[in-house]
């Protein structure tokens, strides 16, 4: 039996088609995947991610627990409130999760990691947790509602708790902000400003409610998948997972190698695969004709086979189809993708395809 | 409520035909299908000219979800395509049963036609897969 948000009421009275997600009963989309796509480029929208997992980490050895556990350096953290997207790698290297974490105090961080890999991923960090003097809990009495687009920040301020809003208003990309028992980030899954808003589920009903009044689209997870696609982020499970490292992912530049006397788990196998010239390499490819690249469509280079897709869809903004793929170290400026036999050719273009409502790509 | 309009026949598979009445058919996916799709973005069509079989696949529609292959619920020559589909796949999502016609057939045998569902078959055949 899927679990439901404490939006559930708010997603089935607004008309959303829901389907299981990750152990959720979550909205595809109210109606139009593709109109809340473009509400979130063009002006605000609002997505229940509810089903994610905040996890806070308390203790004296919050920090040099985290720099153990996850490849990138949680010491880049200076200032409190600010964020940093790791992923955290089993001993072989492969990836357990992607998360973000912040930096509230020196014995407090917040973390949050996908809802499908929440399980799994609380084990781990209370095995990796045996020699460190910290507390992992997981704040299930949170609900999140992100808030994005070029007018997100404009709607959701006046609507945010009055003692926290100056200190919201002032919030630099990827800062966060916590204050009466809400948590506000300026961060997203979309290529869009906006925030991603920590509440207790017991106001997040009546907040979803005016953000709706005020203008915000509600957007289901449809339309989430394409935005995070065409702002060239990945998707645990379909980009990344345990038997493949960041470095085949399009994720290197999230692992910090300095300084190289931070053994972080995972460190040994990916410092021997940064020296391999022969590792595959994550791309972004985009289709110069009709049809729509999937996920494990299979890419070819003249006859040989040289990967697959690891996402695709239809990016609803460039009107042309766009996919990330992993495939062989000599992969040139084009390959061919199999579409249901037939092969199509394939522009090879370097992430994101699209920031800010403006595609990076020439078409 | 049903909005399966009860002048056209159907396919198990989704698809509607209308009889035009002088051997040809005109075909295309009920609003159910295009419900469950989602918003289109591409449709791939036959070539006109092209003969067909009953329940042989002969286009696909892509949506932002899934692509689904299209079969022509009769045997028949290919004898128009709605090339208006190829600027305004989404005429389909909005009028599957009007201007989202798909394509046109020459019937080569016109019982294949009794072979198909009423509206309150197709009806009852949705009702089963949900």
């Amino acid at each position: 039996m899927d679990k439901q948000t404490c939006l559930y009421a708010a997603h089935k009275s607004m008309g959303a088609r829901l389907v299981p997600f990750g152990g959720w009963e979550m909205p595809l989309h109210y109606g139009s995947q593709k109109e809340e796509h473009h509400q979130v480029r063009r002006d605000a929208g609002m997505f229940d991610v509810s089903h994610m997992t905040v996890v806070d980490l308390d203790g004296p050895d919050a920090r040099p627990y985290l720099r153990r556990l996850l490849a990138n350096d949680v010491k880049r953290l200076k200032d409190s409130g600010k964020a940093l997207y790791s992923c955290m790698l089993n001993e072989q290297g492969g990836v357990v999760d992607d998360l973000i974490v912040y930096f509230l105090r020196d014995d407090w961080y917040r973390m949050v990691v996908n809802a499908g890999t929440t399980e799994k991923d609380l084990a781990w960090l209370n095995k990796q947790a045996e020699d460190f003097d910290l507390q992992i809990k997981p704040r299930r009495d949170l609900a999140m509602i992100a808030v994005q687009g070029p007018n997100a920040r404009e709607k959701a301020l006046p609507l945010l708790p009055a003692e926290i809003r100056e200190s919201v208003a002032a919030l630099k990309p990827f800062n966060a902000a916590p204050g009466d028992g809400w948590f506000i980030a300026r961060t997203g899954y979309t290529g869009e400003d906006g925030f991603e808003i920590m509440l207790p589920e017991s106001e997040a009903p009546g907040f979803w409610q005016v953000l709706a009044d005020a203008g915000v689209a509600p957007c289901g997870l449809g339309a989430r998948d394409t935005l995070r696609l065409e702002a060239g982020m990945n998707l645990y499970g379909s980009d990344m997972d345990e038997d493949v490292s960041p470095l085949e992912s399009g994720l290197g530049w999230t692992v910090a190698w300095e300084p190289a006397e931070r053994d972080f788990v995972g460190r040994s196998v990916l410092d021997a695969q940064r020296k391999d010239t022969g590792k595959r390499r994550f791309v972004g490819l985009l289709l110069a004709g009709r049809g729509v690249l999937r996920n494990h469509l299979k890419v070819f280079a003249g006859e040989t086979e040289i990967g697959e897709i690891t996402s695709g869809g239809f990016a609803p903004t460039l009107g042309r189809s766009i996919a990330f793929a992993r495939v062989s170290a000599g992969i040139g400026e084009t390959c061919d993708v199999e579409i249901r036999g037939k092969r199509v050719t394939a522009q090879v273009v370097k992430a994101p395809f699209v920031r800010n409502g403006k595609a990076c790509i020439s078409l | 409520m049903s909005n399966t309009p009860s002048e056209l026949r159907y396919a198990k598979s989704h698809e509607w035909v209308k009889n035009e009445g002088d051997g040809t058919v005109t075909i295309g996916i009920t609003d159910h299908a295009q419900e469950l799709l989602g918003d289109l973005v591409f449709v791939d069509m036959p070539e006109v000219g092209d003969n067909v079989e009953a329940g042989s696949e002969c286009a696909v529609v892509e949506s932002v979800k899934a692509a689904s292959d299209i079969y022509s619920p009769v045997s028949g020559e290919i004898i128009a395509v709605n090339e208006a589909l190829d600027d305004a796949p989404e005429t389909i999502n909005d009028d599957a049963f009007g201007e989202g016609w798909i394509f046109k057939v020459k019937l080569s045998d016109a019982a294949d036609l009794e072979g198909l569902l009423d509206a309150a078959g197709y009806d009852a055949t949705v009702a089963e897969e949900t």
